[in-house]
């Protein structure tokens, strides 16, 4: 029987700021569970360092808070090792683009079935508002001594260039639209990345709930534009439908210069997506031909406390 | 007495072939009973720079290099220039006679260092500065010279054969040096051929050309060079014998002990057990279908051991292969294991340090680095294998102590063990046991993965589990794995972990932590892969009516400070030999048993120790005639 979202939730007690925009990540995630019908323990979040560490313990599933940066590979190293798991993994900006990126670009290369959320504030907020990687150059968010002199990574363009299979944007705001967008994230057969707005109430003066819901861009008749926009009613379409290098091409770009759009107009939605790239259980599946029936985590390796391995072949051929 | 103790070296050029002809000539001496040394050195460098190989042979277990050379194959100008002194008298050297007049400045490979040594040298025995003149020198001392013109072997061979293709085919110059060397030796040449046929078995064209080349090679060595005192004609050979190379120790025991699942970074001299493990990642599993090891290729060490991380927390035996600095890199993680009471198996095949330190070259400097890696308080396995053979069935046993002990268990493995090729008793994967602890296949409802138990060890769930839910976290956390800054549960489960310390010092069986071979008044302690060349040095010293003990450490972390300390309490003076700068294994020593040691016996240049360097230096010191620090040199 499929869980309520509120069955995905612990009882730990959720010490993130009042108005954080965690929040509505961490429900969203609860609520597209329930979607799901994702079975608990069938399901793991990872989580890397910060505040948006602590989401594993939110969860009721198994929750794996691993360390800063690294949580794509923890995360890739169980999915491949157990392939029926549904791995979600999370994290902040400063985390998976900043000291992680590293892993960021490998795992687009690696495409393993799984799905990457990244909470983008645009501070490091457990350290008391440094600024990460999406901070724009020239920014001074309320605790930095002087403005950011780094220019900001696109994580969606990060994403796209990396191999990704599939990239999204989500707002924290709108839950609802966030929860589909995680829902078709987990079921893409692939490694999916959804890049996160979410304002730090805390630290981030700039990029604020207000600012987002167009609070400055009243027009005469004091109408609020909201910056956020959907890309799906604006009839973009992200999907690669025939295998085609052309095609390909063509919605990778398209991708690209969406993924630059920033300022008074924020794209959400699906920037890309293609089902065509193998996944990387396929991959390994072609050098083992069954790896998914019988993949490492499933693998009887003794019986009665000795091995089942008969390595004598390889012995023979070693005998002299 | 021991009637065959042989070495034969060879040389050239890196990608001359040298490794593969080292391969044949091991295998024709194995096949024809003979038991092998071999260990390979070679620069940091794809093509060109020198390389070489020494392969000791001889009719009872052996288990190290000597110093002596008795016949040495070399096909270029730097080996005879690198290595002409190490051909004792009696010995041989086969040149190409085309050489003869190639000056020390030809040869661009020559590094500045080494060629002023060698120009001095010659300048002080009067002799030019060219092959010629190093020949001199050998054949003064009594070596006995082989000059063959490696072009016109093949010239010959190509008319012959009629193949014109062979005349330029200077990659056959190793199979050339190896047949002539057998042919000198007058090994039987059947078992060349065969062996030739079973390397190439795949590439039949390729075989008959290697076949052809060999026995040209050998009859002409055979008629021409009979004066030579050394004849291997082979002898009795040990059913169940294997050649074997130094990584296939620690890969064939993943695969018999269960491991499936094994991330890596490339590095020196650490991945070729992982290159291995691929190439046989489809395993037989008796009575069920195919097994497997998934290798993963990662982008750095800190992915593959945090793939690792991710792999074991599903249940699976899970283990990465690492050097120096692919180890530095893993510290945090390590930390994270510790914390989270996972078990991952990491193989550190040290190398020379610190940095980059000599890449390809050998050394056990990072002991201490091992035992202290992690920021914070965490309980952690240390243990090192001595010789290759061992290192097959510790393998198991490091798997077991980590599902056991739930912690991170690093196998110190080194250079030298990854670039040797030996003979050995076949390995006996009935040996090998499987105990995965409090590992669970099933929970009811209600568990907690860091409960609190009797002896500090919580049964284990892994992902993907029905009711088995649990949470990790590197924060200190609660039993249910949440986190805590609760100064109380902080204590409790810092105590809970770190108990594991003495509950493995008492349920590791001792005879898998120390290995005594007797204690005598001088006593050695040394680790790794030491081991070996200590072993023959004691077994040399031994024949003249001295006898030194040896205790061989194990179990380098926690350390097992009791019973070291009764073991060597009738030992009066205490040698350490290991190889690097600060004798480490003597501060771990000192640090735990509080007792220092009398003798450092210290080797760092990047070669491994030989047996005949390790006896010189006992000798000294049971003659009272040595300094506190002995630095050994030997090697090219």
């Amino acid at each position: 029987m499929a869980l309520k979202p509120a069955e995905f939730k612990t009882e730990v007690h959720n010490d993130w700021c009042p108005g954080c925009g965690d929040f509505g990540i961490v429900n969203a995630i609860q609520m597209a569970l329930a979607d799901m019908g994702a079975q608990r323990d069938k399901t793991a979040i990872f989580s890397g360092i910060g505040c948006s560490g602590k989401t594993s313990h939110y969860i009721n599933t198994y929750g794996v808070h691993t360390l800063h940066g690294r949580v794509l590979t923890f995360a890739q190293g169980a999915k491949i090792a157990n392939p029926e798991m549904t791995v979600v993994a999370v994290g902040g900006d400063g985390d998976g683009l900043g000291i992680g990126a590293g892993h960021f670009v490998a795992a687009g290369r690696r495409n393993v079935n799984m799905t990457y959320i990244i909470f983008d504030n645009g501070v490091y907020g457990l350290t008391k508002g440094q600024a990460s990687p999406t901070l724009k150059l020239g920014e001074k968010t309320k605790s930095l001594p002087s403005p950011n002199t780094n220019s900001n990574v696109n994580p969606i363009g990060l994403a796209i260039a990396s191999g990704f299979t599939f990239v999204a944007r989500g707002y924290s705001y709108d839950i609802r639209h966030l929860k589909d967008l995680i829902v078709q994230a987990v079921n893409h057969p692939g490694l999916s990345f959804l890049d996160v707005l979410q304002p730090c109430p805390t630290y981030n003066d700039l990029n604020t709930r207000d600012w987002y819901a167009g609070a400055d861009l009243m027009d005469e008749a004091q109408k609020r534009h909201s910056r956020i926009y959907k890309l799906e009613e604006t009839g973009y379409e992200p999907t690669v439908h025939y295998d085609s290098e052309v095609e390909i091409n063509e919605k990778l770009a398209q991708a690209l210069i969406k993924s630059l759009e920033w300022g008074n107009k924020i794209p959400t939605g699906v920037f890309y997506k293609n089902e065509n790239t193998t996944p990387y259980t396929v991959r390994l599946q072609d050098k083992i031909p069954n790896y998914l029936e019988n993949s490492p985590a499933k693998q009887n390796i003794s019986k009665d406390g000795h091995s089942n391995t008969d390595i004598s072949k390889i012995l023979d051929s070693l005998e002299v | 007495m021991s009637s065959t103790d042989f070495t034969w070296l060879i040389g050239g050029p890196q990608g001359s072939g040298v490794e593969s002809g080292a391969n044949i000539f091991s295998r024709v001496c194995a096949e024809m009973g003979y038991q092998i040394f071999g260990k390979r050195e070679f620069y940091s460098n794809i093509k060109g720079e020198h390389s070489y190989f020494t392969v000791r042979i001889a009719d009872k277990k052996i288990h190290s290099n000597v110093n002596d050379v008795n016949l040495m194959a070399s096909f270029d100008a730097e080996t005879i220039f690198r290595h002409y002194d190490e051909v004792v008298s009696g010995g041989g050297i086969i040149y190409d006679s085309d050489l003869e007049e190639t000056k020390t400045d030809a040869v661009h490979t020559l590094d500045a260092p080494f060629k002023e040594r060698l120009h001095k040298e010659l300048e002080s025995k009067n002799k030019p500065f060219t092959i010629a003149g190093v020949l001199e020198i050998a054949k003064e001392k009594g070596v006995l010279l082989y000059p063959v013109s490696f072009k016109s072997i093949l010239l010959t061979l190509s008319e012959e054969t009629e193949n014109p293709r062979l005349k330029g085919l200077i990659r056959m110059y190793n199979v050339i040096g190896v047949s002539l060397s057998l042919g000198i030796v007058k090994m039987p040449p059947d078992s060349l051929q065969k062996t030739i046929d079973n390397i190439f078995s795949k590439k039949p064209e390729i075989a008959k050309i290697n076949q052809q080349t060999a026995t040209y090679s050998y009859n002409y060595a055979a008629a021409k060079f009979e004066n030579f005192a050394h004849t291997l004609p082979g002898t009795e050979k040990e059913p169940g014998t294997l050649l074997v190379q130094g990584f296939q120790g620690t890969a064939l025991g993943k695969m018999v002990c269960g491991c499936r699942f094994q991330p890596y970074y490339p590095i020196t001299p650490a991945s070729d057990e992982s290159v291995y493990l691929e190439s046989n990642e489809i395993l037989e599993i008796t009575g069920d279908r195919p097994g497997s090891t998934a290798v993963i290729q990662t982008e750095d060490e800190i992915c593959a051991i945090g793939m690792t991380i991710g792999g074991a927390l599903t249940g699976t035996r899970s283990a990465t292969c690492t050097s120096g600095p692919g180890f530095a890199l893993m510290t945090e993680m390590l930390g994270w294991a510790g914390m989270n009471e996972v078990p991952v198996v990491i193989t550190a095949y040290q190398r020379s340090g610190p940095s980059t330190g000599l890449p390809t070259r050998h050394g056990q400097d990072d002991l201490l680095f091992t035992v202290f890696a992690g920021h914070g308080d965490f309980p952690k396995i240390v243990y090192a294998s001595g010789e290759i053979e061992e290192s097959f069935y510790d393998t198991g046993n490091c798997f077991n102590y980590a599902d056991v002990f739930q912690v991170p268990v690093i196998h110190m493995m080194d250079k030298f063990h990854a670039s040797s090729v030996i003979t050995c008793k076949r390995f006996d994967p009935e040996k090998i046991t499987i105990d995965r602890g409090l590992l669970l296949d099933k929970v009811e409802d209600g568990y907690r993965r860091f409960e609190f138990t009797e002896d500090g060890i919580s049964p284990r769930s892994r992902l993907g589990m029905d009711n088995g839910i649990f949470w990790n976290t590197g924060d200190e956390s609660d039993e249910t794995g949440h986190i805590t800054e609760d100064p109380i549960m902080r204590v409790k489960m810092m105590d809970k972990r770190m108990s594991r310390l003495e509950l493995i010092l008492e349920r590791i069986p001792t005879e898998e932590q120390v290995v005594s071979y007797g204690i005598e008044e001088y006593t050695i302690i040394s680790w790794g892969s030491t081991i070996g060349p200590v072993k023959d040095a004691i077994d040399m010293l031994k024949k003249e009516g001295i006898s030194i003990g040896l205790l061989q450490l194990k179990l380098m972390h926690p350390f097992p400070a009791e019973h070291v300390s009764s073991l060597l309490k009738d030992a009066k003076t205490i040698i350490d030999v290991e190889a690097n700068h600060s004798g480490q294994l003597g501060k771990l020593f000192k640090q735990n048993t509080g007792r220092s040691v009398d003798y450092s016996i210290l080797k760092y240049s990047g070669r491994a120790m030989t047996s005949t360097e390790v006896y010189d230096t006992l000798k000294k010191i049971v003659e009272n005639k040595a300094e506190k620090r002995e630095v050994l040199m030997h090697g090219a």
